[in-house]
This record gives structure tokens, sequence and C-alpha cells, in this order.
């Protein structure tokens, strides 16, 4: 009893705040509101989206955001894995600068990288003085990659972190006593348990990268968009809510499709849920 | 028994608190960010015993979403040209009784009379300016005179663009020599061409961004509002200002009353307060913008940038607002910023 009274609070919050907003969006991209103020059903805006030009933007956002979380994946695999091992002595140190960033605002963040990499920022004044040529590195898509895997990098490392520390140390234990390598000891205990946080890290650094606005924004300097910038566009300067939202409910569909496939693949190997989803 | 004594203190406190906190009339306005020295508002909500509640926005279009869907979200807003347009077409705006606000008077008689409000019955400019290049004497060779500088390759990676659609519009329609408000399909179709081989050369599309940038010589040359560029004068003086010959835009902020006020006398005495001259100074001192109220400008000598003479201003026109023209801006400034 006690336990679905509690279900029953989730389930109101859920509804309120989760399922009612995704059905205005799907109602406002199947509408149009005429001059005088009547509503019809229209499969326009819809159809819309799937103009070669915004077909192109949302490849160009998940081609940028597959790669930014392959990079966190490469970076952020190695120290999870360092960090959850018992050999390091200033684990609690590098977990607290891991997170210490992420107590500040991350739009702040983000504009403090313009300085660093500006033409005449810190980056190529630095450069001069050693005597090396000046580069343009702020509005590329270098620039709006490094503020992705610098914003998303500790959303990759702390699922697979908190994964691979709950290894029952006594399976290592019992596979170097039988003589096993590091190597196979990684390959066959170590890679294999973390595998439900690498989906959860994929997860958590995959979505935020697909549809940010702020880091191609900033960074880009609205030469790299992405579709979260179109899709902002719509609402905040051309005011075409319907628009916007058939963009939105379109992403919500290619990204969904896209998680519940890796997700039935990360099921099928462990076969249990993954650790976020 | 201690207990509770304390608690009814506490909450007498608090309702004395709620209770006879404020009791003065409340003025909700709506300003574009960082467009107004702030002691002028405490200074009239001293003076007429009137709170002010301050509220500022990035842009025009951000501000007609918000006041479009809230209709009383707001007494006084500070539109645009092509935004005050559109709000007289949509019957937005309460008619404001100039008699209540006598220091009109002040305003240099090239600001009256916007074409979109040939009474001022709805719109007192509150600034007012043009749209023109900045550009780094030092990074570029001759001077500039011409649209056509934005497009020289020169100057490659060191073009900084506005991002705001009818401002990069705009003047690439006034280059070929056409109407800033043009709908013209085929006009509209050689400007997307234009602009979308510029994008090569463009560093990047900002925002308030632009005059920090220039400042520190970070490109050669850009788009910018003249009262941007005033301060960025101030602060680099290789910089130089200039009204394409082509012809740009004039614009004009000003202050609006929104229809469903019901502090329509209040907002008369705020906007006649910001027209009298010594505060018209204020702001023109903290914002470097061109207040219309001629009574003012004596204080800032002849500077070339804040007071364009007669034949510059001839050469430029508003944006005006129509809704299937703002369509195929949209679409086209879609399709700039997604081309890569």
């Amino acid at each position: 009893m006690k336990k679905s009274m509690a279900a029953f609070h989730y389930i109101v919050w859920m509804v309120i705040f989760t399922v009612v907003p995704m059905l205005l969006i799907l109602g406002y991209s199947l509408i149009e509101v005429t001059d005088n103020g009547v509503i019809h059903l229209t499969l326009d805006y819809i159809r819309k989206c799937f103009e070669p030009i915004y077909l192109q933007i949302i490849a160009f956002s998940f081609y940028t955001a597959i790669l930014c979380t392959a990079l966190c994946l490469v970076i952020g695999y190695p120290i999870a894995i360092i960090l959850a091992g018992d050999s390091f002595k200033h684990k609690n140190t590098l977990i607290f600068l891991l997170l210490a960033p992420m107590w500040m605002n991350f739009l702040l963040r983000t504009y403090s990288w313009l300085t660093l990499l500006e033409r005449n920022g810190l980056i190529n004044r630095l450069l001069t003085l050693l005597g090396l040529p000046n580069h343009s590195i702020l509005y590329t898509t270098g620039s709006v990659m490094l503020g992705m895997v610098y914003n998303f990098l500790p959303f990759m490392i702390l699922p697979i972190y908190s994964v691979v520390s709950k290894i029952d140390s006594n399976l290592i234990e019992a596979a170097n006593d039988l003589g096993a390598s590091k190597w196979n000891i990684f390959r066959k205990i170590t890679l294999p348990m973390s595998i439900q946080g690498v989906f959860s890290g994929i997860v958590m650094v995959f979505m935020p990268a697909v549809t940010t606005f702020v880091i191609t924004r900033l960074l880009g300097g609205g030469q790299k968009e992405m579709i979260g910038n179109v899709i902002e566009q719509q609402f905040i300067v051309s005011g075409d809510w319907s628009f916007g939202s058939a963009l939105s409910a379109l992403l919500m569909v290619v990204i969904l499709v896209c998680i519940s496939f890796s997700n039935r693949k990360g099921t099928a190997e462990k076969g249990e849920r993954g650790a976020l989803i | 028994m201690k207990k509770s004594v304390i608690l009814l203190t506490v909450a007498a406190l608090c309702l004395s608190l709620f209770g006879c906190g404020d009791q003065r009339e409340v003025l909700k306005v709506y300003n574009v960010g960082m467009y107004i020295d702030k002691s002028t508002i405490d200074d009239f909500e001293k003076e007429y015993d009137i709170r002010v509640v301050y509220d500022e926005f990035n842009t025009n279009e951000e501000m007609y979403v918000k006041i479009a869907h809230n209709e009383n979200a707001y007494d006084i807003v500070v539109p645009s040209d092509y935004t005050i347009d559109r709000l007289i077409q949509e019957d937005r705006l309460a008619k404001i009784n100039k008699e209540n606000i006598p220091n009109f008077e002040f305003i240099a008689p090239e600001y009256v009379s916007p074409e979109y409000d040939p009474g001022n019955d709805y719109v007192v400019p509150y600034m007012v300016g043009t749209l023109g290049i900045l550009y780094n004497t030092t990074l570029v060779e001759e001077p500039v005179d011409s649209w056509y500088a934005l497009w020289d390759e020169r100057y490659k990676g060191q073009i900084f663009m506005w991002d705001s659609m009818r401002d990069v519009i705009g003047p690439t329609l006034k280059m070929h020599g056409f109407s800033m408000n043009s709908e013209d399909d085929s006009q509209l179709a050689v400007v997307k061409e234009r602009l979308i081989a510029q994008k090569p050369l463009v560093q990047a599309y900002v925002g308030d961004e632009i005059r920090d940038k220039m400042i520190a010589e970070e490109g050669a040359l850009a788009l910018i509002y003249s009262g941007d560029a005033k301060t960025a004068i101030d602060e680099n003086e290789n910089l130089a200002y200039v009204i394409p010959k082509e012809g740009s835009n004039k614009w004009l902020d000003g202050f609006v009353v929104l229809k469903n006020t019901q502090h329509l006398a209040a907002a008369e005495k705020f906007i006649n307060f910001m027209c009298r001259p010594d505060i018209a100074i204020r702001n023109m001192t903290e914002t470097g913008y061109t207040s219309p109220i001629k009574e003012a400008w004596a204080e800032f000598g002849d500077n070339p940038v804040m007071f364009p003479t007669a034949e510059e201003l001839d050469n430029c026109e508003p944006f005006l607002y129509s809704e299937s023209a703002t369509q195929k801006y949209s679409d086209i400034w879609t399709e700039i910023r997604a081309t890569r």
C-alpha cells in the first residue's frame, strides 16, 4: 500500500511535468492558427522538417554529438577506471577536482573559454610569447567540440566510476590468485562489468550534446549551428511555435529510436536493464 | 508557552513586512538590456512615489513573444520601429496623451512623426541612431564607404556580423539598391546568395559582444549600431564608424504603452520624466546612444557618430513591419545560418 502511494505521487509528477509538456509539443506541431483565431490540423510543419536543409542540420548535429560522445568515452573511461582502482592515492582529490567546476554555472564556464580561445586571448598570447604562430581557434568546429567535451565529460566519467567501484574486489583477487594477467582481468572482469556504466554515460553525454544550442552559439559564433539553434530560433525569433515543436518532436523520436536500440543491445549483452535507462 | 510566543512574534513580524510594505502604485517597464542609467529610475520613484519594476530583454522578437502571450505583463515597453509598427497594426497599444508629456517638445523634429505613427499617437522616441560599419583603421588600409567592404576577401575571418535577421538582410538589400523593407522574391533571392557567399569571410555572427570584440581588435570590420560604435571608438581610437554611401537603416527605439495597462497616467509621468533634458543627458552618457532630446546634445559636442548629418539621414530608412515579409526573412535567415 505504502509503495503504491509513493508510486502514485511519482506518476502525478511525471504526468504534469513530462507527459503533458510532451503532448503540448506534439499538439503544437500538428496545428495551425489562422489570423482569425481558427485552429485546424495540419501536417505542413512535420513535412517542412523533412526539407533537405533541416535534415542536413539534424545529420550534422548527430555527427557532432556522436563524435563528442566518442571523445568523452575515450578520455573518460580510463579516468573512471583509475579513480575506481584502490591503488590510486589521490582519488578523492581528483573526484573533487572533477566535480568542483560543476558548482559553477555552466554558462559562465563556457564564457570563460571565449577569453581563452580568442585571437588575442590567453592561449594565442602564450603562443606569441613562445614565438609560435597564432591560430584562430574560436568559432571553429574544434572550439565547439572542445566546449562540448569539456562540459559533458563528467557525465561520462561518473556513471562508469560508480559502476566500476561497485565491482566485488573478491572477483579480482580470485582472478589474481588463479594467475590471470592484468590485461585478462580487465578484459574478462572489469570491462564486461563496466558496460552498464558505459551505456549510461553514452546516453547522458549524447542527449545534451545533440540538443545543445548554447555551446554552439557561444563557441561557434553562429557558424556551426546545430538543430538546437534552429529550434531556439523558431521560438524566440520567428515566433513559429508550430514549426519549432515539429522539429523538437522529430528530434525526440529520432533520439528515442537511437536510445532504445542501444539499450536493447546493452540489455541483450547483460541480460538486465542498463544502469540509467 | 515560550515557543508559541516566539512563533507569534515571528508571524506578526512577517505579516507587518508583507502587509504595510509597499502601498505605492507599481509601473512595469520592459526595456532593452544595458540601455538606461538605472539611477534615473530611482530618482523617478522618489519624485513621483511610484514603484518601477524594471525588466530587460535582448531582442525585439523575444520581447514581442512575451507580451503577445501575456498582455498584462508590462505597462511600458521600448521596442524598435518595426516592432512598434507591428504592435500598432495589431492594435496592442494604448494612445498616449501628449498634453501629459510636455517634455515632448524637446524632441528634435527629424525624429518626430515616424512613418508608422505619423501623429506620435502611440510612440515617444527614447533613443535614435543608425546602422553602419565599424572598422579598425590599422587593419583596413583604405577608408571604408560601402557595404561591399563586408564582402572584401582580404578581410576573410576578420568580419563580424550582427546575429539578427533584419540587421543583416537590410543592409544587403540596400547594397543592391533595393529597399530595406523589400519583400520582392527575386530581390530577396539575390540577397540570400550574397549572404551565403559572405559566410566563409565572417568570423562570427554575434550579439552585444561585437563592441567588445572590436575594442579588443579581434576583427577588422563589423556591422554595428551607432551607439555601440560611439562607445567602442571612445575605448579604442583606432576604430572608425561609417554610414555606407548606399544608405542604411535609421532606427528609433521608443516608449509605447500596452493596451491593457491600468496605469496610463503613471506611464505618461514616466515617459515625460525620461524626456527631461537632464535625464536624457544621464542616459546618453551611460549608454553611448543618442537621445532625440535636442536640449541634451550640446553636452556631447558635434560627435559625427552620435549626430549624423541631414544628408546621411536622408539616405536612410526605418525598418517597417509586414507579416509576409517577416516570414520570408525568417526562412532566408534560417537557410543562411544552416548553410555550411
